[in-house]
């Protein structure tokens, strides 16, 4: 067991660490609780990032660390907490499955993803591929938290979260050009001006953030 | 001979640390929440009171509510000398096994919901639900948590566990650090803590442990309450002796390794006792619907390090 | 190596006067203050970059490191700027005329004309980018540009549309992010690190010698990812309402333009993935989301109300065709669907451009209320049966062709094939034909000739006109210059 095998061991808590954020995120009844997993998972993320930065010797992947902190583990959930409060958004999630079998619908997806990803990745270096299933974990459990959430807010952080597992799999991949990080970051940023000013133009609209009444305008009908 | 004389050493020491152990989680709490707090001695001196008190029993109960307390406190305290505290190759380890130390608890456990329900009152019966229903949930999980270190180590004795891990045989695992999140909220859940349990209230809505406990009285009392002690001893010293090995005495070791043995684990419960409190307190405790959500989880983790180490071992 | 090569093209190459000048008309329209003078600028803006698209043509530049061009993405390029050249002179029509949208606050107009050119500009990279993750960026850059777009005019049904648009079409995004980095790390052992595996220059040539494997969840993942974008069923659900609540100008480009650069991102790993000889074959794949598509599209059309809606649907219906013979393969039917490719976005956005002017004429979009055009405005009422009957693919138009050539290479190459893809096409027909039936023919609803805004210009009839002209000539008699430049396309394709 030499260094190379502690940095992979890190390397792995700290993704796990990403994922068990994802997991607890499914398992909050209330919004602040949500967001601040959120930030935990976020933490995680930029940690992850600045170990792969390490590892790699790639000193681009800081910046990526630096703007997974700041982005996402700051500047998002501080904009999200406004919005609550500012829109008086009703603070427990609403759920479309009880909380119990989303735990269980999210370990079943991390068990499919592993399988999914381990046998086709025989050749990559072994750092690669559990970062990998994990990454592509953690954008299934942002994928279910979208689905199984009724209120807008939780389907935006279950986008973020998606976006957390899709910045893991770029820090993992070794090597991956600056150009691509950096727009996911900024797309983020510009995506999360929409949500608020959507939060914003969807309240005024129909005085709640339920997405169920939203339903009732579909156009669609006719 | 020294074996012997080390293991008995053992035995006792886990009975005599375990007051110490408690007292320490109340002073902690105590100081955390900005109160002075009873000094960490003061449990041998309600124990010693206890005893010498003549114990009451109830018209309505029969031999069961008089042999549970012996029956919990053996079975505990069985449980908590199979697990290695500061040395390892003691005689009675070959007959320890996670599995049976996970089957003394449920013997405890069942024995104490027995008398609670043989003393026929409502609150007994209400403590006896709510823990067969914390079972229910813990066992599995913990059986799941002791699975995940078993394949890793390839043993279910805890004494090769720890050889396992001292070797160096496993880095910084990821299926060790969900199996030690799993056995943690196991642990919480077994040893009657926020936020399952409040080991300090006797209000009908937070009462689960104490609600069993609430006819016995002198010498009864204090032996369930020991047993309570002993089996947080036996949960602080079974995580800390698992998961962070470093400093445990060897098999046929001199005297300096037996101190440094002794004083590691000193520390090592001390400071996990200093983090339960600390816990303790940050957190309120959830409502009795929740039990499963909170225990499903750590049935997941451990299920998910299982899990974790198929990939290890693909990879 | 691709990293000896500049990152930008030369500054005096036609391919960087094509990126550079919307994006430069994007910043300056953004602050212009007249609304009419923005619009009219717009157009400019757009005639000077299908200018330099044409210049493309004549004159294309060698690769850099983000960008390239090839006879594929050319193709579409041109197509873009031509077909945003007259949809930008359409939008300043339609806004000149009043009414409705001419309604909008200043501020909302400068943004709209803004974003249009923002969009152009994030399309023409998507189109031109030789880094797989600088398109991944502009695709949803364009999917970003035109999410406000569709809510402009506030009402619940739009804002709705607009949140379901931004959703489900981010989503697919990510999920084709994830398969590009799949892509990256299956091309990472052969190419070594950095832009190189990434760069669609070095991927193509040496594709075989990439895992198949990693090749097949990279493909799953970029299928349901931008598969989203192009409005594959199961995927669609955000398409109807999102091309019919924006403005018509932007439900055009939607239509005609997004859908295909969408296509073309998804097209270029398919020809990855058929480079490699060891990976899934795509073909069954496309060939089976292609069918869904155009019958679930073909059925829903029956029942729509809303005009627009019931267009949008059809676009659906013709990306599944479209796929459909991409499944198909060979050179026929790629042939076939780069044309309708073409035909699809010209055709769509003049049938757009009548009923933009058709709805601000009647002040509706319920297909129930608006009747006898063909009475009322001859123009605009014949001009939209021609419209139509063209978008459902009626001889000799440049529809019906290459729908004509889709069912040969289906008869040839899996006969079993050809009877769905007819019967779908056969639906679809027969739904449109009883929409336009009542929308053209029988006692009008509308006062003649000026029910609502001013009457109908020559000028906003023009670009319909252009396109059904442009239609066609290429059913009729297509240049033998494009249809040999298609063929050559079509065996890139595989």
């Amino acid at each position: 067991m030499g260094a190379g095998q502690i940095a992979y061991d890190i390397a792995h808590l700290i993704g796990a660490t990403v994922l068990m954020a994802g997991l607890q995120m499914l398992y909050q009844r209330r919004l602040f609780a949500v967001i601040n997993t959120f930030v935990f998972q976020a933490l995680a993320l930029a940690a992850a990032a600045a170990w792969q930065a390490h590892v790699q010797d790639a000193p681009h992947l800081y910046v990526t660390a630096g703007v997974a902190l700041v982005f996402k583990a700051m500047i998002v959930p501080f904009a999200l907490h406004w919005l609550v409060e500012k829109l008086a958004i009703q603070r427990t999630v609403e759920t479309a499955l009880p909380i119990g079998w989303t735990m269980i619908s999210g370990v079943g997806l991390v068990a499919l993803s592993i399988l999914l990803v381990l046998p086709v990745t025989a050749n990559a270096a072994a750092l690669t591929r559990e970062s990998l299933a994990l990454a592509m974990s953690v954008v299934l459990l942002g994928l279910l938290m979208m689905i199984t959430r009724r209120n807008a807010v939780t389907q935006v952080i279950g986008f973020m979260a998606l976006e957390n597992g899709l910045i893991l799999a770029a820090v993992s991949a070794r090597g991956m050009p600056l150009v691509v990080e950096i727009s996911v970051a900024f797309s983020v940023l510009v995506a999360m001006t929409l949500f608020g000013i959507f939060f914003f133009r969807i309240r005024e609209r129909f005085d709640t953030l339920d997405l169920a009444d939203l339903e009732t305008y579909r156009g669609d009908r006719t | 001979m020294s074996a012997l004389l080390l293991q008995l050493g053992q035995i006792l020491l886990v009975l005599a640390l375990a007051p110490l152990l408690t007292g320490w989680v109340r002073l902690v709490k105590a100081r955390v929440q900005g109160r002075i707090g009873p000094s960490p001695f003061q449990p041998y001196r309600d124990l010693r009171r206890l005893m010498l008190k003549e114990p009451l029993v109830g018209d309505s109960t029969s031999w069961l509510f008089r042999a549970a307390p012996y029956v919990t406190f053996s079975a505990v305290w069985l449980a908590a000398c199979l697990v290695p505290t500061f040395a390892v190759g003691l005689p009675l380890a070959p007959a320890a096994d996670l599995i049976a130390l996970v089957a003394l608890l449920a013997v405890a456990r069942v024995w104490t919901a027995l008398a609670g329900l043989d003393s026929g009152t409502a609150f007994g019966g209400l403590g006896a639900s709510r823990e067969m229903l914390i079972a229910s949930l813990a066992e599995p999980a913990m059986l799941m948590a002791t699975f995940s270190l078993s394949l890793v180590s390839g043993t279910t004795q805890p004494e090769r566990i720890i050889a396992f891990v001292l070797s160096g045989g496993v880095g910084i695992e990821v299926s060790l650090g969900l199996a030690l999140a799993a056995l943690v909220m196991v642990a919480v859940a077994e040893c009657g803590r926020i936020p399952i349990d409040n080991p300090a209230t006797h209000l009908e809505l937070t009462m689960v442990h104490e609600a069993m406990l609430l006819e016995y009285s002198g010498r009864h009392l204090a032996l369930m309450e020991l047993a309570g002690m002993v089996r947080l001893t036996l949960f602080l010293a079974l995580i800390g002796g698992v998961f962070a090995p470093w400093g445990i005495a060897p098999a046929e070791a001199g005297p300096l390794s037996l101190l440094i043995g002794f004083g590691a684990f000193l520390a090592k419960s001390f400071a996990l006792a200093s983090a339960l409190a600390v816990f303790e307190t940050a957190i309120a405790k959830m409502r009795v619907f929740r039990y499963a959500d909170f225990l499903g989880g750590a049935l997941l983790l451990g299920l998910l390090a299982t899990i974790f180490l198929y990939v290890s071992e693909a990879v | 190596m691709i990293d000896r090569l500049p990152a930008l093209p030369a500054a005096d190459s036609p391919l960087a006067w094509v990126l550079a000048l919307p994006l430069a008309s994007a910043a300056v329209l953004a602050l212009w203050r007249d609304g009419r003078g923005a619009a009219w600028a717009n157009v400019l803006s757009t005639i000077a970059t299908f200018v330099a698209a044409l210049a493309l043509l004549v004159a294309p530049p060698p690769p850099s490191r983000l960008f390239f061009v090839d006879s594929f993405n050319l193709y579409l390029v041109v197509l873009t700027a031509f077909v945003g050249m007259t949809t930008a002179w359409f939008s300043a029509a339609y806004l000149a005329r009043g009414g409705e949208p001419a309604k909008l606050a200043p501020h909302h107009l400068r943004f709209y004309h803004a974003m249009f050119q923002a969009f152009l500009f994030t399309m023409l990279v998507a189109l031109t980018a030789n880094n797989t993750g600088v398109m991944w960026v502009a695709v949803e850059a364009a999917t970003l540009t035109t999410v406000l777009m569709v809510s402009l005019y506030r009402t619940p049904e739009a804002i709705e549309a607009a949140w379901k648009y931004f959703i489900l079409c981010s989503v697919g995004i990510g999920l084709a992010l994830f398969g590009t980095i799949l892509v990256y790390l299956a091309a990472q052992p052969v190419l070594g690190d950095g832009a190189n595996a990434m760069a669609w220059t070095e991927l193509m040539p040496r594709a075989a010698a990439f895992q198949p494997d990693l090749l097949n969840l990279a493909f799953v993942f970029v299928l349901v990812g931008y598969g989203t974008k192009v409005g594959l069923a199961p995927l669609h659900a955000w398409l109807p309402d999102a091309h019919a609540e924006g403005p018509t100008p932007i439900s055009a480009v939607l239509s005609g333009l997004l859908l295909n650069v969408a296509l073309y991102a998804l097209l270029r790993f398919k020809m990855l993935i058929s480079a490699n000889g060891a990976t899934l074959a795509p073909g069954p794949l496309l060939v089976l989301m292609g069918l869904s598509s155009l019958f679930v599209s073909g059925f829903m059309l029956y029942r729509r109300g809303d005009v627009k809606r019931l267009f949008a649907y059809s676009s659906i219906e013709h990306m599944g065709v479209i796929v459909f013979a991409f499944g198909i393969g060979g050179p026929l039917a790629n042939f076939a669907a780069l044309l309708h490719m073409a035909m699809h976005a010209l055709t769509k956005s003049a049938v757009f451009f009548a009923v933009g002017l058709i709805t601000q004429t009647a002040g509706t979009k319920r297909i129930a209320d608006i009747r006898g055009l063909t009475v009322s405005h001859p123009a605009l009422g014949w001009g939209l049966v021609v419209a139509v009957l063209t978008i459902a693919g009626m001889p000799p138009m440049g529809v019906f062709v290459s729908e004509f050539l889709m069912l040969g290479a289906a008869f040839a190459r899996h006969p079993l094939l050809a009877v769905p893809l007819a019967l779908g096409l056969l639906l679809a027909f027969g739904a449109l034909l009883l929409r336009l039936q009542s929308l053209a023919f029988g006692p009008p609803s509308l006062a003649p000739g000026g029910n609502g805004p001013r009457g109908v210009t020559l000028l906003a009839l023009l670009p319909m006109g252009l396109h059904l002209v442009l239609v066609l000539v290429a059913g009729v008699a297509l240049p033998a210059v494009l249809a040999a430049w298609l063929r050559g396309i079509a065996e890139m394709l595989g």
